[in-house]
């Protein structure tokens, strides 16, 4: 039994790196009606930065910390009003081949920067355990939970309780409409963009600390946010966070206890969880039905 | 005298048969095999092409179809002892029934969600690849150098009579195969089944409300999409003689994604333009930086650019080019 909450905690941990990260693609989707394939990759660069801050220039972690998110903010608002803005109208191919182009010319601008070198990257948190109740818990994994609840809970005031996050919501549901009550619709939908890029960092720090940091650090943990989010409501935050935990506690449990599964088949596994989510509930869980108009 | 509507299509097409088949008198061998990799790309880029630029069905994973065509060709020569050639068929159909099938349950994703999905598939690919070890030799692969009686890589084939240089062999096998399927796709995609085609992508309530069944065209665009894509990975098998799952990366189908979106999406004739890209590009950028993140940046970047300026790539360039001389 100790065993099994171990792994639940250890699935919690990485179901909530998995959460931040489709959060940023839910914010996005709901602002813009895109789905940022580059996400994953802007993620990358902004650990990157995080990384170079510590190793070489002395940083602190928690200084380095936060100027990688506001850098990333900037960049992430930059990001739609440079590119996604002016390519947002006409099909959605057209939008879907510059998210898809983001992600091919920000992957190579890190391996041009960084090189492809696999690099270790210290985490903020000691690796000892606590020991609760006779389940040895890792402090990393506290700590990483602990961060995402901080984000999510601070995300979720802004949205709710105050003035901009009403604005930004309602520069997402009804632009026309939010134009005519004097909502600057186009600076909103580009600080959707931000944060999506700061939780997207937040996702990419988190991780790296337990899986090394390389150029392609993010290509699967995005299928898993992917599935997280598609799992919640592409369209719906609650969604994607109880998707992303779900999903995390859930792939850890098969893979630990099905010998089928193990280790390899986790990302499959995801691509199921999406495939089948996709076909019997579009929506998902959390998520409103679509309707089309003519 | 105004000349039929596609004359100058076939013109144009003998002119390139032509050219295709003089190519190797003048050029290395090494040259023969790069041009080789040109027509296995134009024909994914045809595959891609017929779903994504003609049917509007965005497809991020036609990597996996490639894998699928690929594999099929290396465990029928490793195991089976079926000749190279002979595998190629066998590739397409099968690899047209995979995406036939891919193509029902596709029907209820739109738009984004397929990209998506798609996508999810393609990144998944190797890992399923490298689960089911005892059918695809896992992680390590299937190596076809070592059986030289069913290819040609050891030994020159002959011909017609003509004794031919491994490397030409391949060039001109997958030439043949490429131009072949430019052929059968202009077919399909001049008539009424193009035209079909083209209105689902242009509005697909439109086009139901005219009487184009939309499961009927959309799997028929998966189906034969695929096809191409498997006998590309079937001959990609053949001239590498060795596949593993990482043959079959997500950025090999990002970067055919690239070939389409240069070469144009909706034409056929652009997509030669596209498949010279794909394949020379990392030579090209190799100029401006050793790096092996340069073609990525490069290809980023253009996709970009072109999305801005240019949406129906090269060969809307030259249709605007045209249209202006037209005028003019």
């Amino acid at each position: 039994m100790a065993d099994f909450m171990q792994q639940v905690v250890a699935g919690l941990a990485s179901g909530s790196i998995y959460a931040s990260l489709a959060l940023a693609l839910v914010l996005i989707h709901r602002a813009t009606g895109v789905i940022n394939f580059a996400q994953g990759e802007m993620a990358t660069l902004s650990t990157y930065i995080a990384w170079t801050l510590t190793t070489n220039h002395g940083w602190g972690y928690w200084p380095a910390f936060v100027f990688t998110l506001i850098v990333s903010f900037l960049g992430g608002a930059a990001i739609h009003q440079g590119v996604i803005r002016p390519n947002e109208k006409g099909s959605v191919l057209r939008v879907v081949i510059v998210t898809i182009g983001l992600l091919l010319a920000i992957n190579g601008l890190v391996t041009l920067i960084w090189s492809g070198e696999v690099r270790a990257v210290k985490s903020p948190f000691p690796t000892r355990t606590v020991d609760v109740g006779g389940v040895a818990i890792s402090i990393q994994d506290i700590g990483t939970i602990g961060v995402v609840v901080a984000t999510v809970v601070v995300l979720w005031f802004l949205l709710q309780y105050t003035k901009l996050g009403l604005a930004m919501r309602a520069a997402a549901t009804n632009p026309g409409e939010a134009r005519l009550v004097g909502v600057r619709v186009t600076w909103m939908l580009s600080l959707g963009w931000g944060l999506a890029a700061v939780l997207g960092a937040i996702s990419g720090m988190l991780a790296a600390p337990s899986v090394f940091l390389d150029p392609n650090l993010m290509a699967a943990l995005l299928i898993y946010a992917f599935a997280a989010a598609v799992l919640g409501g592409i369209d719906s935050p609650v969604g994607a966070v109880v998707g992303g935990l779900t999903l995390g506690v859930g792939l850890n449990l098969l893979g630990t206890y099905v010998d089928f599964v193990g280790a390899d088949l986790r990302l499959p596994g995801a691509l199921l969880v999406i495939l089948v989510v996709l076909l019997v509930r579009p929506s998902g869980v959390f998520g409103r039905r679509e309707v089309r108009r003519v | 005298m105004r000349l039929d509507r596609s004359a100058l299509p076939i013109a144009a097409f003998v002119a390139l048969a032509v050219v295709v088949a003089v190519v190797p008198s003048f050029v290395s061998a090494f040259r023969a095999q790069q041009l080789a990799y040109v027509a296995i790309y134009l024909i994914a880029l045809i595959g891609l092409n017929i779903l994504t630029g003609y049917t509007g069905q965005i497809s991020l994973g036609h990597g996996a179809f490639m894998a699928v065509g690929g594999y099929t060709t290396a465990i029928l020569m490793a195991d089976h002892g079926v000749k190279d050639i002979w595998t190629i068929p066998i590739a397409a159909l099968l690899t047209g029934t995979v995406g036939f099938l891919f193509g029902l349950p596709a029907l209820r994703l739109s738009g984004l969600y397929l990209a998506l999905a798609t996508f999810a598939i393609a990144v998944s690919t190797p890992a399923v690849i490298k689960r089911f070890e005892d059918f695809t030799g896992g992680g390590s692969g299937i190596n076809l150098f070592g059986i030289p009686e069913l290819t040609a890589s050891l030994t020159p084939v002959t011909v017609l009579g003509k004794e031919l240089a491994f490397n030409d062999w391949l060039y001109y096998l997958c030439w043949s195969v490429a131009l072949v399927g430019y052929v059968l796709a202009w077919l399909l995609l001049r008539g009424r089944t193009g035209l079909a085609l083209r209105a689902v992508r242009d509005s697909e309530t439109a086009a139901q409300s005219s009487g184009v069944s939309l499961p009927k065209y959309k799997t028929l665009a998966f189906g034969v999409s695929a096809a191409y894509a498997g006998v590309a990975g079937s001959l990609f098998a053949i001239a590498t003689t060795f596949v593993n799952p990482d043959t079959f990366p997500i950025s090999l189908s990002i970067l055919l994604l690239v070939g389409v979106v240069v070469g144009g999406l909706g034409s056929l004739a652009g997509l030669i333009a596209g498949a010279v890209f794909i394949q020379f590009l990392p030579d090209w950028s190799q100029r401006v930086s050793n790096s092996p993140g340069a073609p990525s940046v490069v290809s980023g970047v253009l996709l970009i650019a072109l999305m801005y300026v240019l949406p129906t790539g090269v060969s809307g360039l030259v249709g605007r080019i045209r249209l202006l001389t037209r005028r003019g």
